[in-house]
């Protein structure tokens, strides 16, 4: 009997790996070994045909270190990061709380807020070069109407990071909206009763009962917010390149540049596994603390 | 007590300003497809008067093979669906309906991949492609994605909330492994199917980095990276053309969504909430 009960668990092993061998296989062509890769490429020095790769230990992390151009990029990607993810959070809360009232033209305007999400970036960049070019572009038109100096938004070191980030808030807000959206519905219509019982204005009934009720949302866009701010840089490529000098470069533009433009992949590997690092306290924040919260839920 | 009842002149306020917001919000669009219809000086001069004209059209079909990146991209479309469909399907029934010991550390494993972007790995993901012999081909474009953490998680979620005594009844009646999850599973996670599949159309209908990465061909460039080639400013490509060419990748996802809107909300939704 106890054999029979051994041997039924012992298929069931077979069964369980054999079904994710597929995926297991995949995800470490694609993501471990890679990692690992990038772990250990960041350790070598950058091989030559004369001169083959050797171990120098941190050095390349050190060379990065000193890199003006790095710590450029790095601050950069904080701004862009401190800029893009409370601004498209929150205007995904007002848009959702707007598409969740009784407004007149309410599924237009749900439309209007989400259709830049199924837009390609690279097809948003575009969009967004006609607003931004000096001379002709759309903003400058309509500062010349206030008699505004033309303004070039992408070509001043000034102003080129916000620029890009603008358009990243308007591709992000509508998507973040809907699963504020989707969490709105699902409380309960006696809460507000009971508020306006209690004599609760909407902007306390809001405040008060929707933002908390909200907070698990907020956090689950939060996660996804700062991968964004890591990942998002499509438009990069066609409306600043990073330029000028440097002023609008984000990290993964730069991992890209220094690994396919400069061909210095050690420097490029010591980047990723910082970036890496970084994701991977995020993902440790993520289990420990936010999972813990939505379970209770 | 009479600020309970929302006072009708806020609201109006309200809903103007949320339409306002709207406006704003598609005026991007709105005005790339007037430009497209308008010859370039008077896209520039934002003459509203202006002849509307097809020739933008004509001049950016004929300046990039459109019809090749068009079908490129269709291809990798339904290859990482397909892949992620089949992938996710078994490994997320393992997770879900097989008992055997380690489940619960590899399981861990998978979800860190939901960190370790394949974006980021763009380094070493060249260079395995690269041995694979995958370079410049569909599948070294779609492979990376294919086992999908967040696939795996999501269908784990699904499969776990089929009512038990369905799978018993399908054993007794003589299923196999495969057959149950076939039988009971796959039909019964149908609205999760359709989730994905349209999250995954669009994440990979829209993909960039890594294409413009792994492709140097024509043959194998999908659109966005195609667009992204006409559009560069070395091409001196006026600012009418780029419209039309970027309105012309843009449609046929933008009128998918506007076709299918209640479904593709509903998509983002249920893919969103765990």
């Amino acid at each position: 009997m106890a054999d029979a009960f051994t041997l039924q668990r012992r298929r069931r092993a077979i069964h369980g790996w054999l079904l994710l061998a597929p995926s297991l296989v995949m995800l470490t062509a694609f993501a471990f070994y890679p990692s690992a890769a990038t772990l250990w490429a960041s350790l070598f020095s950058r091989g030559t045909r004369r001169r083959p790769a050797e171990f120098i230990g941190l050095e390349n992390y050190g060379r990065l270190f000193d890199d003006p151009t790095f710590w450029l990029v790095a601050t950069n990607n904080l701004l862009y990061a401190g800029v893009t993810i409370p601004l498209s959070i929150a205007l995904a809360l007002v848009m959702a709380l707007w598409a969740d009232a009784r407004i007149p033209a309410r599924s237009f305007v749900r439309t209007a807020y989400f259709t830049p999400t199924v837009l390609p970036m690279i097809a948003a960049a575009n969009l967004w070069l006609f607003f931004y070019t000096p001379g002709f572009g759309v903003l400058d038109r309509i500062g010349g109407l206030f008699g505004a100096a033309s303004v070039n938004w992408l070509g001043q070191p000034e102003t080129a990071l916000w620029a890009v980030s603008a358009v990243t808030v308007w591709k992000e807000a509508g998507f973040f909206m809907i699963f504020y959206l989707a969490a709105l519905q699902t409380i309960p219509p006696d809460l507000r009763e009971a508020a306006a019982i209690e004599g609760a204005g909407r902007w306390t009934y809001t405040r008060r009962v929707v933002l908390p009720l909200l907070m698990p949302t907020t956090l689950f866009i939060l996660v996804n917010a700062m991968i964004n701010s890591v990942k998002l840089i499509d438009h990069l490529f066609i409306l600043t390149r990073g330029g000028p000098s440097d002023a609008s470069k984000l990290i993964l533009y730069y991992v890209w540049e220094n690994a396919f433009a400069f061909f210095d992949r050690p420097a490029a590997a010591a980047m990723t596994v910082l970036v890496l690092a970084g994701l991977g306290t995020l993902a440790a924040l993520q289990f420990l603390v936010i999972d813990r919260r939505t379970h209770y839920r | 007590m009479s600020r309970a009842m929302p006072q009708p002149s806020r609201n109006h306020a309200e809903a103007m300003l949320a339409i306002l917001v709207a406006l704003l919000w598609i005026s991007p669009l709105v005005f790339a497809l007037w430009a497209a219809f308008h010859n370039a000086s008077d896209a520039a001069s934002f003459d509203l008067g202006a002849p509307w004209t097809l020739a933008n059209f004509r001049t950016a079909w004929a300046g990039a093979p459109w019809l090749t990146y068009l079908l490129n991209s269709f291809l990798l479309v339904s290859l990482v669906l397909a892949g992620q469909l089949v992938l996710t399907t078994l490994a997320g029934f393992a997770f879900a309906q097989v008992a055997f010991r380690g489940k619960d550390t590899v399981f861990l494993l998978v979800l860190l991949q939901l960190f370790i972007l394949p974006e980021v790995l763009i380094v070493e993901n060249y260079r395995v492609a690269a041995r694979l012999g995958l370079l410049d081909t569909l599948l070294g474009i779609g492979a990376p994605y294919m086992a999908s953490a967040f696939g795996i998680f999501l269908m784990r979620q699904t499969f776990r909330s089929v009512p038990k005594e369905l799978d018993e009844a399908a054993r007794v009646e003589g299923c196999s492994l495969l057959g149950v999850l076939w039988r009971v599973y796959v039909p019964a996670a149908r609205p999760t199917y359709l989730a994905y599949a349209l999250v995954s159309i669009s994440t990979h209908w829209n993909n960039f980095l890594w294409p413009l990465i792994v492709t140097n061909t024509e043959g194998t460039r999908p659109l966005t990276v195609g667009l992204s080639i006409f559009a560069a400013p070395e091409n001196g490509v006026d600012i009418a053309v780029i419209s039309a060419a970027t309105v012309m990748t843009a449609a046929p996802l933008v009128v998918l969504f506007l076709v299918f809107q209640r479904q593709f909300v509903q998509a983002f939704l249920r893919a969103g909430i765990k």
